[in-house]
């Protein structure tokens, strides 16, 4: 206990002096840059909502990552995934806008989504099941080319009448929005939509067997398989779930965030994500405070180009400090561990 | 098209292969170690900021290499460390890495964004840049372009002809079984961490200080560090085939500017991705070209069996999983 809360501290000590460094070393003074970093996040409570409306995709990847940390599998494809999910919303809301009641398009919106996230995901599973690609490969390149078919469709087949812009596709009637509380930016379907991901996540893992399974699976594929564990099926399983995840955060950012398909639906949560999830040690019970921290991050760093002509992607460069920090803590205490043994 | 143009598209792919080249061959010598560096992409990126903001400070070109090769070899070294020294996943270090090295990329170089800079003087080489053909495609462009040419060669000879290179592959192949034989695995693999990395940096400075002079956000860059992994598997971590794959992948670079004209009303972001999808066919490609009964297949069919075999290509035994004991 008391190496682990060492651990900690040296990796928040590492993190600070880092951040510290760089900001010195553009000529930016730190406390100030700090102190924008908190009271842009968390300063009122309109801020608070902004930074729950990341926290919302965040926590749902990384809930579907936990899955596929389990089996031992690199989900790079999360941001892929989160693409499809918007891309299958949008199509949903476009495909039924005035033949359906708004209410039941949402639904069949975020099936549409789930469905497609966990399809791309997949393919990613596939690939690596069946044609022997390495899973980070198939996952990255399919990355890029949901990228590619979300520009294709802003740009083509779905461009605004007249001109096609990076604006993205024609905004969806307020009737086809997720509603949002009175107090901010919020909508309590994507909040519900998250906590109900980490309820579903920990009762999965923690009280049914495909929990264990897949444990099982990730730690000894072959034993799993004497045992009559088919691994395979285990890693598809896997992927699916975490596609799925990864897609309703797609869909909660078209259907409640931006309303409309946009080049940038993703805005990179997807790689976020794998980032809370290796500073959460693979495991569930961090997962919700580390994505709020990491929100927080994000939503503090938009004031920083205006405030004090930094570049928003500070925010990035703590956030993997920190990750990196926690990583080489650890490694030094086994290490050290080793060495004294 | 007529011969001049050919001429004129030879030598761009040749420029514009380099930084690739440099990058996968760097990353071939790193995995023959056993080391995985995923950092690529990240590398590539802050490489290329400090390289352009380096030689915009001071004036000079080849303090600007020198520095994207310090930033590349750093990196390799951080990778190294985590995973050969504390044990670290290195797949995790390298991800993390790559990701925060690009955002530090982008805000240490916010105040070098699209200001103009010094690049790259033309150096023909005398005598052999008159050639008729050969002359203009690979002889009239700048030092960066000749080192990654010349790298290929090097980097094949230092790894099969020299004693040092047996002993990097014994360290990839088997890390306990090269201990025992009197090497240093852990030194082997940080050495070749460093150099592979600084080769890595070097690709960087290659965008910035001449193939496409400036900084920004985007860079122009970004993926290039995840092409030039996968090329390292496409050429079966043989530096040959791994430049092979550099050359093929640089004329798709090149090729897709005319095809951008030639299809005016598909947006450029969808010519910009078609290499991923490529990528992933030819590790498909690869990956079943490995099976068992793709062989047998292939077994009564000798083109097929001299395709399978020329996709073939083993990892090093030993890549991604640090030395035990010792």
């Amino acid at each position: 206990m008391r190496t682990r809360a060492f651990e900690i501290l040296a990796a928040a000590g590492l993190v600070l002096a880092f951040t510290t460094g760089v900001l010195l070393l553009t000529g930016a003074p730190p406390l100030e840059a700090f102190a924008l970093l908190v009271r842009g996040s968390f300063g009122s409570v309109s801020k608070l909502a902004r930074v729950l409306t990341v926290w919302v995709p965040l926590t749902l990847c990384a809930c579907g990552l936990i899955y596929t940390f389990r089996i031992g599998l690199w989900n790079i494809g999360v941001e892929g995934q989160v693409i499809l999910g918007a891309v299958g919303a949008t199509w949903a809301l476009r495909a039924g806008a005035g033949h359906v009641p708004p209410g039941v398009l949402l639904a069949l919106a975020m099936a549409a989504g789930v469905l497609l996230g966990a399809g791309w995901s997949l393919a990613a599973g596939v690939l690596r099941t069946r044609g022997g690609v390495n899973e980070i490969f198939a996952g990255l390149g399919l990355n890029f080319v949901a990228q590619g078919i979300v520009l294709w469709l802003i740009f083509g087949p779905w461009k605004r009448p007249g001109v096609a812009s990076m604006s993205g596709t024609v905004p969806f009637p307020p009737e086809l929005w997720l509603p949002n509380f009175s107090w901010g930016r919020l909508s309590p379907v994507a909040l519900g939509c998250a906590v109900g991901a980490l309820v579903l996540t920990a009762w999965l893992l923690g009280r049914t067997r495909v929990g264990l399974f897949l444990r099982a699976v990730g730690g000894n594929p072959r034993a799993a398989h004497l045992l009559g564990l088919p691994p395979e099926r285990y890693l598809l399983l896997a992927m699916a779930l975490a596609g799925g995840m990864a897609g309703l955060a797609g869909v909660i950012q078209v259907t409640a965030v931006y309303h409309r398909l946009i080049p940038a639906i993703s805005s990179n949560y997807g790689y976020l994500a794998l980032l809370v999830t290796m500073l959460a040690g693979f495991r569930l019970g961090p997962v919700a405070p580390i994505a709020l921290f990491f929100a927080g991050l994000n939503v503090g760093s938009v004031q920083l180009p205006m405030a004090l002509q930094l570049d928003s992607s500070l925010s990035g460069v703590i956030q993997g400090a920190s990750v990196l920090a926690v990583l080489l803590a650890q490694g030094w205490g086994v290490h050290r561990a080793r060495r004294q043994a | 098209m007529n011969e001049f143009s050919l001429v004129l598209l030879a030598a761009s792919v040749v420029a514009t292969a380099a930084p690739i080249l440099l990058a996968s061959l760097g990353e071939t010598l790193t995995e023959r170690a056993g080391l995985i560096n995923l950092s690529l992409d990240g590398t590539i990126l802050l490489a290329a900021m400090a390289a352009f903001a380096v030689a915009h400070d001071t004036g000079s070109v080849a303090l600007g290499f020198a520095a994207a090769a310090a930033v590349g070899g750093a990196v390799a070294a951080l990778v190294g460390f985590a995973g050969v020294v504390l044990g670290v996943s290195q797949v995790a270090v390298g991800f993390v890495l790559t990701l925060m090295c690009r955002d530090l990329a982008y805000f240490l170089g916010n105040p070098y964004s699209r200001i103009q800079g010094p690049q790259v003087p033309p150096l023909p080489v005398p005598g052999l840049a008159d050639l008729p053909v050969l002359g203009p495609v690979l002889f009239r462009h700048n030092a960066v372009v000749y080192l990654s040419l010349v790298l290929i060669p090097a980097l094949w000879w230092v790894l099969y002809r020299t004693k040092w290179g047996l002993e990097v592959r014994a360290v990839g192949e088997h890390p306990e079984a090269a201990y025992a034989r009197g090497i240093a695995p852990r030194r082997v693999q940080m050495v070749c961490a460093v150099v592979g990395g600084a080769l890595v940096g070097l690709a960087g400075a290659a965008y910035s200080l001449a193939l496409k002079p400036g900084w920004g956000r985007p860079q122009g860059a970004e993926g290039i560090g995840w092409i030039a992994l996968a090329l390292v598997i496409f050429g079966g971590w043989h530096p040959v085939k791994v430049a092979l794959g550099a050359v093929l992948f640089a004329l798709l670079q090149v090729a897709g500017i005319p095809l951008q004209e030639a299809f005016p009303s598909v947006p450029a972001q969808v010519f910009q991705v078609a290499p991923f999808p490529l990528m992933i066919f030819t590790l498909l490609f690869m990956g079943l070209s490995q099976r068992e009964s793709v062989e047998r297949w292939a077994a009564g069919r000798p083109w097929a069996r001299r395709l399978v075999r020329a996709f073939r290509g083993a990892a090093p035994r030993a890549l991604g999983r640090p030395m035990e004991g010792g």
